[in-house]
């Protein structure tokens, strides 16, 4: 048995997390003791400020911080190697929270709805019960939305970050847990969003075990939790490979849950319909960052010299989401369903990036890693996303959202801007050329390509094509089908929710004409330190 | 040692099983917590086995993620079953196609 040895916490390069983590705690305390009335403006305005200022300091430790081990990758471990802030958690940090703020704009949105929120006055009443009917003539709402947010963030950011088995669990449930519970929050079609928050829990609390059973396993095999010692485990052939191979599944089991891959994606169009559209915004962009920084961390810094074994599984996985995905989309008559089925074909298009060349010094010129393709992707499918969900809150009638693809038929001539701008969000989301989306698709179609992975490139560009009609088939029902019945109505958002659809739509477009600056800065983050 | 990690192989593998047949939510998370529980197990016996104290302390985590998980879903389950006066997971079955 070692001694205990006290862990050093780097407290400026830890501010990022620590400010999230203390906004979210500050957020509890003001729901405790602020009066009713200023809780609104005080928690937004706390949610923001803390959000902005983590954002800066994620700039400020990206600025400072220097070559590790005089290798190629930049970055310092803290708290005693439990987590590693280095070029991409850092990239990651900076992405997650630029979502939250987007996030918290869209969750702060109180115009579209007669002067309330999206979430339920008070969630604790039964539908359609005196209680609640009292609780919407008060105009209640829960604040408590903005505290359960910044603390999914704060998983948010963790989860990437984590250098070993344990803290990695601790981040994957501290980013779910909150989740869950907005799930579940929804002011209208109640009993849609509770179902959306158990069928969520229940099944993401089985894959998070499966998870917890893949580290005890890892564990068992190399004798420590951290990820530098698996990677050495790993490269002598310590232990039973068996314990390796099936740890290594199950904790992918609970990864690739999380980012919603093929077979494990049962739960994304049920929680994506059910679930309050501000939240499932900020999830859907959140969540699939998040994960995948993590994915790659695990993959790339514990189990990088055990890569032939893992490598043919994501193949198949990539392939299997890229074409399920797709192909269900297509079937799909609800536009949240539909666009859950295109994120689990754009998880499968992620997957291809994984599985390019990590190492930068293996490349030939004009190449790019496995890990600056993906990153750059998180992006265009982060900023659209969020911006795709902000415009269906906007899209209503009489009941709330309407949702149904028959039902947004003539929004073309009802509101050209608001249709242009969805369809531009989901020419982005298909590949078109001059968006966003196109780049990302080449980038990481070029980085499996270097790493010899053409038959999930070639499958991955068949699948783009059946994605592709799926979007347009949307963008002809806007435009050319005739409305049924009254029409859809567009509600005239505030400027919180209106600054969000434009910043995620202008940077789409920025990052499809000149994608050269962020594509630079992914590449800037270069590898994970290990 | 062997014989600690059958009996959590074991274990996961009855919540495994019952998370998958079961019907009543609560029954389906307590079948959770056993999976969870049968980790903790595995984690400590790993633990005795490399003579260091990672396992030991990831148990004490694991038992503080799952306090939390229970305050969660059990306030889930029981919104859905004040909504719905049952708590079958087949009864929740509105989102679909």
């Amino acid at each position: 048995m070692t001694e205990f040895v006290k862990p050093s916490i780097q407290y400026f390069e830890l501010w990022p997390l620590l400010a999230v983590f203390g906004v979210a705690c500050l957020g509890v305390v003001i729901e405790a003791f602020a009066p009713r009335a200023v809780r609104y403006t005080a928690q937004v305005t706390v949610a923001l400020l803390g959000l902005v200022g983590a954002l800066v300091g994620v700039v400020l430790v990206a600025r400072d911080v220097q070559s590790y081990d005089d290798g190629a990758a930049r970055g310092v471990f803290a708290v005693g190697g439990t987590i590693a802030v280095d070029g991409p958690s850092l990239f990651i940090w900076g992405l997650v929270l630029s979502l939250a703020i987007a996030g918290v704009l869209l969750f702060a949105e109180r115009h579209l709805d007669g002067g309330v929120s999206a979430f339920a006055g008070q969630a604790a009443t039964v539908p359609g019960t005196d209680a609640e009917t009292a609780a919407i003539a008060a105009r209640r709402e829960h604040t408590e939305v903005y505290p359960l947010m910044m603390f999914a963030v704060f998983g948010m950011m963790l989860f990437p970050a984590a250098n070993d088995l344990l803290t990695m669990f601790v981040g994957l449930e501290v980013l779910s847990l909150p989740l869950y519970l907005l799930s579940g929050l929804a002011r209208r079609r109640r009993l849609l969003s509770q179902e959306s928050a158990l069928k969520y829990f229940l099944l993401g609390a089985f894959s998070s075990g499966f998870f917890l059973y893949g580290a005890a396993l890892l564990y068992g095999y190399a004798g420590s939790m951290d990820f530098a010692a698996i990677n050495e485990a790993v490269r002598n052939d310590v232990g039973s490979s068996s314990l390796l191979l099936i740890g290594t599944g199950l904790l992918s089991v609970g990864l690739l849950f999380k980012v919603g891959a093929v077979p494990f994606q049962a739960w994304t169009p049920d929680v994506y319909q059910g679930a309050p559209t501000p939240v499932v915004a900020f999830m859907a962009a959140g969540t699939k960052v998040a994960a995948f920084g993590a994915l790659m961390r695990l993959f790339y810094v514990a189990l990088g010299a055990d890569r032939w074994s893992w490598q043919p599984m994501l193949w198949i996985i990539a392939i299997l989401s890229m074409f399920v995905g797709a192909a269900l989309a297509i079937t799909q008559s609800d536009i949240k369903r539909l666009l859950a089925y295109s994120s689990v074909a754009h998880t499968g298009f992620i997957l291809t990036g994984v599985l390019g060349v990590q190492a930068s010094d293996q490349l030939a010129v004009g190449e790019i890693t496995s890990l600056q393709a993906v990153l750059f992707y998180l992006t265009t499918y982060g900023f659209a996303t969020i911006g795709a969900f902000a415009v269906v809150s906007l899209v209503r009638d009489s009941g709330g959202e309407t949702t149904a693809i028959e039902r947004w038929a003539g929004l073309g001539k009802e509101s050209p801007v608001v249709a242009a701008v969805f369809a531009f969000f989901l020419l982005a989301m298909a590949g078109i050329p001059l968006t966003s989306g196109f780049v990302g698709k080449l980038a990481v179609f070029s980085a499996a390509l270097a790493a010899g992975a053409w038959p999930v490139v070639v499958a991955a560009v068949l699948a783009s094509i059946v994605a592709a009609f799926l979007y347009v088939r949307v963008i002809k029902v806007m435009y050319f089908d005739e409305p049924v019945g009254a029409g859809p109505s567009v509600a005239y958002p505030s400027v919180l929710t209106a600054t969000t659809i434009a910043v995620g739509a202008a940077l789409t477009l920025v990052l499809g004409v000149i994608p050269g600056p962020v594509l630079d800065l992914a590449g800037v983050a270069g590898e994970f330190i290990r | 040692m062997t014989q600690y990690i059958v009996l959590s192989a074991i274990l996961f593998t009855i919540g495994c099983v019952g998370v998958l047949t079961r019907r009543n939510a609560i029954v389906v998370f307590m079948c959770v917590e056993l999976m969870l529980n049968a980790c903790n197990l595995a984690f400590v016996a790993f633990a005795k086995q490399h003579g260091n104290l990672d396992g030991q302390i990831t148990a004490f985590f694991v038992m503080v993620v799952a306090a939390a998980e229970v305050v969660i879903g059990l306030a889930i389950i029981m919104t859905i079953f004040r909504t719905r006066r049952s708590a079958s997971v087949d009864d929740a079955s509105l989102l679909k196609y």
